[in-house]
């Protein structure tokens, strides 16, 4: 997929109402984002690849701030420059801005509601299942070597076993972005390291 | 006045060091309701209950409603609650846009180096990890009940029976290409139709 390589220019429209889509249709933030985003801003209109999304979530991982609205900020730079960015993030803010104030004004318990509770129930399901679809397909398509398996799996214990098990720390996906990058200079150094000593074996 | 100028100073600062998103944006607010009148902890769980219950991302979500509620306490008008709101928000955005806007730069300049493409090459499969961790998170809790007394009460059977029938239908050939939207709107059907027949 390198449709986004030579890149036409996106019409500042688009970009604002697919963010809008996003901000609106995003329940439980952060990395719920990810199949709408795969949807919006890779499948259907290449204006990102499938790497360039992941690294912006490994950026967004590292960098203060909303990931959600980090990435919204990648794309838009990306195509349209600084006023890009600003288009893309004042539409994925802008659904929620308004939903929250028309609640917080006319609605005092709308969290309480049955039926907006049940709705959300399910919700949380499907959220569920379209992430784990995500994940199948990054596993699929991006590990590609035994050591992606390793830290891909080690990456997942790390973060999801204190919390699951209730133990008294947590490991920040800071660190683990810092340390699979660590890993990754250090296996490229040994590479050429090797090469240099070996000389003959390709 | 007064108070916008208060809203900017603390929105940007939580923006500027509330990484991760979501969540972490909590203990800098509950600070907040330490300091002024316009925000109680009282508000906070309010505030969380609504942000969770609607979408976008959370820490967006959070930031409206405290501006929001500043304005109103303050001014007693609806209006400048919106405008309070606006302030909030776009405080919190701030940092990290232009954060993003000259990591951006630094990615495209160094995009050919071979330590950033090193870097990147383990990055990808790490991200694909924590991204199944936070897809665990938010699926554990829904599917199972882990401080259910006995081994059966563990599991939460229609929660368990919707994300199989979900499980099959987004990966069955003519539905797969579907828009997530048509199965967060199935699901969000479902979940009221189970709520008020058989109960969650």
């Amino acid at each position: 997929m390198e449709t986004s390589e030579k890149t036409e220019r996106v019409s500042l429209f688009k970009l604002f109402t697919a963010f809008m889509r996003i901000g609106a249709f995003t329940f439980g933030g952060g990395y719920a984002m990810l199949p709408m985003l795969e949807r919006e801003c890779v499948e259907k209109t290449g204006w990102v690849t499938h790497d360039e999304l992941l690294d912006y979530f490994a950026i967004g991982q590292c960098t203060p701030g909303v990931i959600a609205v980090n990435t919204a900020t990648f794309v838009g730079k990306k195509h349209r420059g600084i006023l890009g960015a600003l288009v893309t993030t004042a539409g994925v803010v802008l659904p929620s801005f308004v939903i929250i104030c028309v609640l917080t004004a006319l609605l005092a318990n709308f969290a309480d509601i049955p039926v907006v509770k049940y709705a959300l129930h399910g919700i949380h399901v499907a959220v569920g299942v379209l992430i784990i679809n995500t994940v199948i397909k990054l596993v699929k398509e991006k590990i590609k070597d035994a050591l992606g398996y390793v830290l891909a799996a080690l990456a997942f214990v790390l973060v999801a076993l204190p919390v699951t098990l209730k133990l008294p720390f947590r490991i920040s996906p800071v660190f683990v972005v810092i340390g699979a990058a660590v890993i990754g200079i250090v296996r490229m150094l040994i590479t050429d390291s090797r090469k240099k000593r070996g000389g003959g074996d390709k | 006045m007064m108070l916008y100028l208060t809203l900017i100073f603390e929105f940007f600062k939580i923006g500027l060091f509330a990484a991760g998103g979501g969540l972490s944006t909590l203990p800098f607010l509950s600070e907040l309701a330490d300091k002024y009148p316009w925000l109680t902890q009282d508000m906070i769980s309010q505030m969380v209950a609504l942000s969770e219950s609607t979408p976008g991302p959370l820490g967006i979500n959070m930031a409206t409603y405290a501006g929001y509620m500043a304005g109103y306490e303050t001014f007693g008008s609806p209006i400048l609650g919106v405008t309070t709101a606006l302030t909030a928000t776009a405080s919190l955005v701030a940092p990290s846009f232009i954060i993003i806007l000259i990591v951006a730069k630094m990615l495209d300049r160094y995009k050919n180096s071979r330590f950033v493409s090193a870097a990147f090459s383990t990055l990808r499969p790490a991200v694909a990890g924590l991204i199944a961790a936070a897809a665990w998170s938010v699926i554990g809790t829904v599917l199972f009940n882990f401080s259910a007394a006995t081994f059966g009460e563990a599991f939460r059977i229609p929660e368990l029976i919707l994300f199989a029938v979900m499980m099959v239908l987004t990966n069955i050939k003519p539905l797969k290409k579907l828009h997530p939207l048509v199965f967060i709107a199935f699901a969000a059907v479902c979940g009221i139709v189970i709520g008020y027949t058989v109960g969650w």
